[in-house]
């Protein structure tokens, strides 16, 4: 589903690659921790994923498409099939709980009777049934990143990737958060999570990524945040 | 994206940046008012120039018994001179149109008529005004064949053409007009920076959208369609003003003119003629204007 061969990458002014020699493939349906220190690369390979960013050298394929040779125009429809949840949330303070979900699908001409016949499912599935009305400052953190997993997930896209998505949560409402993408992550989509939390990477045990400043150090299957075990 | 969703959100954004868009309304005003201003001008110009062309005539002065110059010399034009002068205008139609021929006794009456009060005419005798033919030509600006034909033959005293009087008017107002191209150019430049600040400054307000927009797969088109049609409203908006303070002046300011002055003035019909041009004008630069601005501001 991903796959990344001799990836380098280089932002202007610096000197030192963020990313360097990154080989890599992720499968379809697989659920992949990416663990490292601040700086070590997390969000860059993210962003070469999201076509936000390119390599600087090697391939990044991603849903069958070459990035390097993909066309700005398509840039769009290979957006459309991955999903993205930040640490900030990053929801449309002024819409409710269901217009922020339905504003993904909105943009994309989705008809009326569509949105509101998917948007009550995929609230419902990420726990906040009865809470559409509500605004994101009336909800808690936790609340504010399902409302963000739902907008990423309601295109059903085959992969979401996640940064950070509990940086700003406590450690339960975290692993609710983590549970919830495992959820997701069962009904067949591929997902990429960044993070920096151990507890919930040990308790889970999924594949592990771990990049360190721009190096792949380990790629462990049900591996644990600081390796070994 | 469907309509329904655009229009609500244009009108969300509207009210968000009411005072943004009040300014790119009131300047579009401005600029379509300036720029009207200046295109009815000209249309004023050319229409008193065909009202006036219309009426103009060059005059063929005879001479007198007591006229003094050069080509008088030989004293009054004779019965057969102004005969021969009459059949001459008469091979020249079409150019001619009318040959109206003034007496001494009528051009006297003309010019009391004209001028009742002038201490020039007060004293003089009808056999002191020159006899003319009064000349209409269907194309004015050949009375040159006139003036050249008829300059210096016997018993002719001047050719004058009436035109030569009007023209530094017209040259005057067309000057005027051009003026008010110029202001109105610099008053559209001027609009258009200030919509493309606008445009930059609604699309950093509005990072959050757009970055969710791009994120979730919209394209291009749709990303910049809602921000290109908001600058369109308010520039539609401002155009309508504008046609509505020109459509007072034309028909209040110069109908009142028109009863006072012997002039013929522009109508609103005039107005309804260059006015899809107007809004069709700002229309299409504030969609350039927001199309580039968002193409360097607005990554997608």
């Amino acid at each position: 589903m991903i796959r990344f061969e001799n990836v380098t990458k280089t932002y202007r002014r610096s000197s030192q690659p963020a990313l360097h020699q990154i080989s890599l493939e992720v499968a379809r349906g697989e659920f992949v921790f990416v663990v490292g220190q601040s700086g070590s690369g997390k969000s860059t390979l993210l962003r070469l994923i999201l076509c936000e960013e390119e390599a600087s050298s090697g391939n990044v394929m991603v849903a069958g498409r070459e990035l390097a040779r993909l066309p700005r125009r398509k840039v769009p429809a290979l957006r459309r099939e991955i999903g993205t949840v930040f640490q900030d949330f990053r929801l449309l303070p002024n819409k409710d709980v269901f217009q922020n979900v339905a504003f993904a699908l909105q943009v994309l001409g989705k008809s009326r009777h569509a949105i509101r016949a998917v948007v009550p499912e995929t609230l419902e599935m990420v726990g906040l049934a009865g809470k559409e009305k509500r605004l994101p400052h009336q909800l808690s953190g936790g609340e504010q990143q399902r409302v963000a997993i739902a907008r990423a997930f309601v295109n059903k896209p085959p992969i979401l990737l996640a940064d950070e998505p509990t940086g700003n949560l406590d450690p339960t409402t975290s692993l609710d958060i983590v549970r919830l993408l495992d959820r997701i992550n069962r009904t067949g989509t591929t997902i990429m999570m960044a993070t920096h939390d151990d507890g919930i990477v040990d308790q889970l045990r999924k594949r592990v990524v771990e990049l360190d400043e721009g190096e792949l150090v380990r790629d462990q299957m049900r591996g644990v945040y600081g390796g070994q075990r | 994206m469907r309509l329904q969703f655009i229009l609500s959100e244009i009108w969300v954004a509207l009210r968000r940046n009411l005072s943004m868009s009040i300014s790119v309304v009131l300047v579009t005003m401005v600029s379509v008012l300036f720029l009207g201003l200046g295109v009815l001008t000209q249309r004023q110009v050319d229409t008193m120039k065909d009202y006036w062309y219309d009426r103009v005539q060059v005059s063929i002065f005879l001479c007198t018994a007591k006229s003094d110059l050069p080509n008088c010399s030989a004293g009054a034009v004779t019965a057969l001179q102004r005969k021969d002068l009459r059949s001459q205008l008469d091979t020249m139609k079409p150019l001619v149109k009318n040959v109206f021929p003034e007496s001494q006794q009528e051009a006297y009456d003309r010019a009391k008529a004209q001028y009742p009060d002038s201490s020039t005419y007060r004293d003089i005798k009808p056999s002191q005004m020159p006899e003319s033919f009064r000349v209409q030509l269907s194309d004015p600006t050949k009375y040159e064949v006139i003036t050249s034909s008829f300059l210096g033959a016997p018993g002719v005293a001047d050719v004058q053409d009436q035109r030569r009087v009007l023209d530094p008017l017209f040259n005057l107002l067309r000057g005027l007009s051009f003026g008010a191209l110029v202001l109105a150019a610099l008053i559209v430049l001027c609009s258009v920076l200030l919509v493309a600040t606008t445009i930059r400054q609604t699309a950093f307000s509005r990072r959050r959208e757009t970055g969710i927009m791009r994120l979730v797969g919209a394209s291009a088109f749709n990303i910049q369609l809602p921000f290109i049609l908001e600058t369109l409203v308010a520039t539609v908006v401002g155009s309508a003003l504008a046609v509505g303070l020109l459509w007072a002046l034309v028909r209040n300011g110069l109908g009142y003119l028109a009863k006072l002055l012997p002039v013929r003035f522009i109508t609103t019909a005039d107005l309804w003629a260059v006015t899809p041009w107007l809004v069709a004008t700002a229309a299409v630069l504030s969609v350039l204007t927001s199309w580039l601005t968002l193409r360097r501001y607005l990554r997608v």
